[in-house]
């Protein structure tokens, strides 16, 4: 089957429903064994067991950022090929990774508290990381407040391909500009810097997120699918009471 | 064993599980619903094609 054969609406929803059950299974799986692991991971020689709290801030990070740029190749979608599954992935991936941004900067506010001896610091990390909230809150603004779905979808997919320019801000800002943030210790030049014990939990613990967000974001497909195909039918209805009682 | 900040560490993991609890649950209740909007509106014979002559 070739790829573009999956972006018909009728036969996605053919393959997401019996796919959305496994992959919840394997969701489930991968956080029980990441959160085993983390538990069990060894305190940190400066930090203590607050490191504990990073295996939650680093994937919920990646994938605030992912769900960011997720919704730019599917602006390009909506833009360029005006292809209506692409809008519903981008509409679906919005407050997923809201959410995930959300996390992020909660758990590094509740980090930096032991860790740097204050919740918030307008360094560059974290002030590009609120942006990318605030660019989420924006973009959900205008899928849930246009009268017009299609305004309202095209202004998004603009607000997201414009917002991608915060992504390498947010990756090399701890290299652009002197922050009170630690700089890339995972994925940079050299490898990581950080040890397999506290490593391995933090990839497991990253796949068990990447999991979640992928699981989530098809059924909110799902469900934004079934949403249109509800105001179709009753815009449909509509019609049919209005010729009736014409 | 999480030592003296375990109060950040706690907090950390309960507000992640509350979001996550939250974003699980509004996609299985989102698509409770829109499948229940969709099965009245089937019941009323209403679909998705526009009638291609009129009655």
């Amino acid at each position: 089957m070739a790829l573009i054969d999956l972006a018909n609406p009728t036969r996605f929803l053919r393959l997401v429903n019996p796919l959305l059950p496994w992959l919840a299974a394997a969701t489930a799986v991968l956080f029980a064994v990441g959160l085993y692991r983390a538990m069990g991971a060894p305190d940190d020689y400066q930090q203590g067991a607050t490191v504990k709290i990073m295996f939650l801030h680093v994937p919920a990070a990646w994938l605030g950022m992912m769900g960011w740029g997720l919704m730019s190749v599917a602006a390009l979608g909506t833009l360029v090929w005006r292809h209506p599954l692409a809008d519903v992935a981008g509409k679906a991936a919005a407050p997923i990774g809201a959410a995930f941004t959300f996390i992020c900067l909660v758990t590094g506010a509740l980090w930096g508290r032991p860790t740097w001896g204050t919740y918030w610091v307008w360094d560059a990390r974290l002030t590009s990381m609120l942006v990318l909230l605030l660019l989420y809150l924006g973009v959900l603004a205008l899928y849930w407040t246009a009268e017009d779905p299609g305004r309202g979808s095209r202004a998004a997919a603009i607000l997201s391909l414009v917002g991608a320019v915060n992504l390498p801000i947010i990756k090399f800002s701890v290299d652009w500009w002197n922050t009170l943030h630690q700089p890339a210790s995972i994925i940079r030049m050299g490898g990581a810097a950080i040890d397999p014990s506290i490593l391995t939990p933090l990839l497991i613990m990253a796949g068990a997120f990447t999991l979640l967000f992928f699981t989530l974001h098809l059924a909110a497909m799902r469900n934004e699918i079934l949403r249109r195909r509800v105001r179709t039918m009753q815009i449909m209805e509509a019609q049919r009471f209005a010729e009736a009682g014409a | 064993m999480l030592g003296p900040h375990a109060d950040f560490i706690i907090a950390s993991y309960a507000l992640t599980a509350f979001v996550i609890a939250a974003l699980v649950a509004w996609v299985v209740l989102d698509y409770a619903a829109q499948r229940r909007v969709l099965g009245e509106l089937e019941e009323r014979g209403v679909s998705r094609r526009a009638r291609s002559e009129k009655e």
